[in-house]
């Protein structure tokens, strides 16, 4: 009989202040983690789709905790795959895709994933009885998977969120962008041309404006990015491009909607990512050290007007902090690191500095701080130590790596200099996104 | 510029039709005294669709923000890049906005906050008009 796929209910996402202390904080770890490899595209065989990457990676986060397939009673997934990069309507799908079990849609593992397309390609998931879906982004994945652990829903929990990326340019002439009429909310906005990253541009246009900063007092903090993505063995720049960047190549990056230029967007890329959650009990006999969750929180805002703006993402980064603190029952000074996201780097500007406090960093600190201070994995307080997507292309979940590796004291050469105890991360959106408070020790 | 022409839906079609008359009208919650833009098949704070209806507003606001558009996904605007992308805060409630590119003001020379007032362009397609913004001092 078919396992239901469910969706999370809405109780079990902490969106507001004033919830006290999360009742399940260090009840649920995670364990393992699995990575598939990374390419720039899609190159059209069943062995890089991404559903064939999904289960790379669960079966790597498995062997990372030590755990038998057998032993995993709890999936949850996101159904979606990307943005951007649709399937060109009405071209075939090739034959060589039949190499794998297919479902009734002949795209599922191409540029979407089900339950049905996971349990029929991994037939020693003999024990699932519990999935669940989340789409939009591996933040959310996590954060449904550890209430769900919490809940007792499930005890050994496998997430995953795949990221396929199609040859063509990234949006850029595709679907209703190649029409010349307009329908649906696009006439009232997409219509006028902004990229993807226009939301982005006009948020930090606004903050440049605010605080008499500019665009190159960012360059550091990019050029840290890579710096830390090129110690990461899982990410795209580290296996393909290895190459650190310099400041010449962040001023002469060029133009998207400026002032947001390509190296202030991240590259879009093939990957698919796993991780292991389960209770501490469980843990014990586990491969790995336990990674304690103190605490989560979900953002779900809808601004007012067509784009939002400065002030929105300034409030709700700063509302998530302090959610995730009275969750976790901790303070900005018990932060040990934080990677909060940085898909659009802009957005960490926001995200550090809705922190309140982290390194002294206040409203409009963020751009003076980079330009001046030591923002590397030696300083005591380290920004972003996974490099995030501009280190290692866009996934979502390089931060959640991190700040598992880190604690667990296994991220290498990204290791930080200092005892990694306590951490942040998450995203997407400052005002639509998940976040978490990671911990070395339950309490 | 040669613009993507809107096709109105039953929802939206009194905006449409509003600017082929060059007049700009905004939806508008009477129970709660309240605009909201682009349409909706509710109000977005009371969340009934009972009180919604038109209002003419003055075609007057200001440049809230803006970006200048060098990679565009739309295949009609790409030969016209560099171009302007501005979003108006309407003189009635600053905290709608509407989308523009300028017309008449270059590049790099958006003037931030500076007041504008509607004007209408015809879409090539259909004939159907927008909404389009000039700087007017």
């Amino acid at each position: 009989m078919p396992i239901p796929v469910q969706n999370p209910p809405q109780s079990w996402y902490r969106m507001q202040e004033g919830l006290g202390k999360w009742e399940q904080s260090g009840k649920v770890c995670a364990v393992g983690v699995g990575v598939s490899p990374t390419e720039r595209r899609w190159q059209g065989t069943a062995e890089d789709t991404i559903g064939a990457y999904c289960i790379i990676a669960m079966r790597k986060a498995m062997e990372d905790a030590g755990v038998s397939p057998s032993e995993v009673d709890g999936i949850v997934f996101d159904p979606v795959t990307a943005t951007g990069s649709p399937w060109p309507e009405g071209m075939p799908i090739p034959d060589e895709l039949k190499a794998l079990n297919p479902t009734g849609d002949p795209l599922d593992g191409v540029c979407k994933l089900s339950a049905d397309y996971i349990l029929q390609n991994m037939p020693e998931l003999t024990n699932v009885k519990f999935i669940m879906q989340a789409p939009g982004c591996m933040s959310h994945v996590q954060n449904v998977a550890i209430q769900a652990v919490a809940e007792k829903a499930t005890n050994v929990c496998l997430v995953v969120r795949g990221w396929h990326n199609l040859p063509g340019r990234y949006y850029v002439g595709r679907g209703a962008a190649a029409h010349d009429t307009a329908t649906g909310p696009a006439k009232f906005m997409g219509m006028f041309g902004g990229p993807a990253c226009y939301g982005t541009a006009t948020q930090f246009e606004q903050y440049c404006r605010r605080y008499g900063v500019t665009r190159d007092m960012f360059a550091n903090f990019i050029i840290n990015e890579r710096k830390n993505g090129l110690m990461f063995p899982e990410g795209f720049w580290f296996q393909h491009r290895p190459d650190a960047l310099t400041r010449e190549d962040y001023l002469n990056s060029q133009w998207v909607a400026k002032p947001c230029a390509v190296l202030d967007n991240d590259i879009p890329i093939q990957v698919a990512a796993s991780f292991l959650y389960t209770t501490p009990e469980r843990a014990k006999d586990m491969k790995q050290k336990p990674v304690y969750v103190l605490s989560h929180a979900t953002a779900r805002d809808r601004a007012r007007g067509l784009v939002p703006d400065l002030d929105m993402c300034q409030r709700t980064a700063a509302r998530n902090a302090r959610i995730l603190y009275e969750g976790a029952g901790i303070t900005v000074d018990d932060l040990s690191f934080e990677n909060l996201y940085e898909g659009w780097p802009f957005f960490h500007i926001f995200f550090l500095e809705g922190l309140g406090g982290y390194t002294g960093i206040k409203e409009g600190d963020a751009l003076h701080y980079f330009e001046t201070q030591d923002i590397s994995i030696n300083s005591d307080h380290p920004i972003s130590p996974s490099g995030g997507n501009v280190g290692s292309g866009r996934s979502r979940f390089w931060n959640t790596i991190d700040c598992i590796q880190q604690i667990q004291g296994r991220a290498g050469k990204r290791q930080i200099k200092n005892k990694a105890e306590i951490a942040v991360d998450g995203g997407f959106l400052p005002y639509a996104g998940w976040f978490r408070v990671w911990s070395a020790t339950p309490n | 510029m040669p613009y993507q022409s809107p096709i109105p839906d039953e929802l939206d079609k009194p905006f449409w039709d509003a600017c082929n008359e060059e007049r700009l009208v905004i939806q508008v919650c009477t129970k709660c005294d309240r605009l909201q833009h682009p349409p909706q098949p509710t109000c977005t704070q009371c969340g009934s669709g009972d009180f919604l209806q038109w209002r003419q507003v003055s075609g007057r606001g200001n440049i809230f923000t803006h970006a200048v558009v060098y990679d565009t996904p739309i295949s009609l605007l790409i030969p016209d890049q560099p171009f302007n992308l501005a979003l108006i805060a309407l003189e009635e409630d600053p905290g709608l906005q509407m989308p523009s590119h300028l017309p008449g003001t270059p590049v790099d020379q958006v003037p931030a906050g500076a007041k504008v007032e509607v004007m209408f362009v015809t879409t090539p397609k259909t004939g159907q008009k927008i909404p389009e913004w000039r700087v007017v001092g």
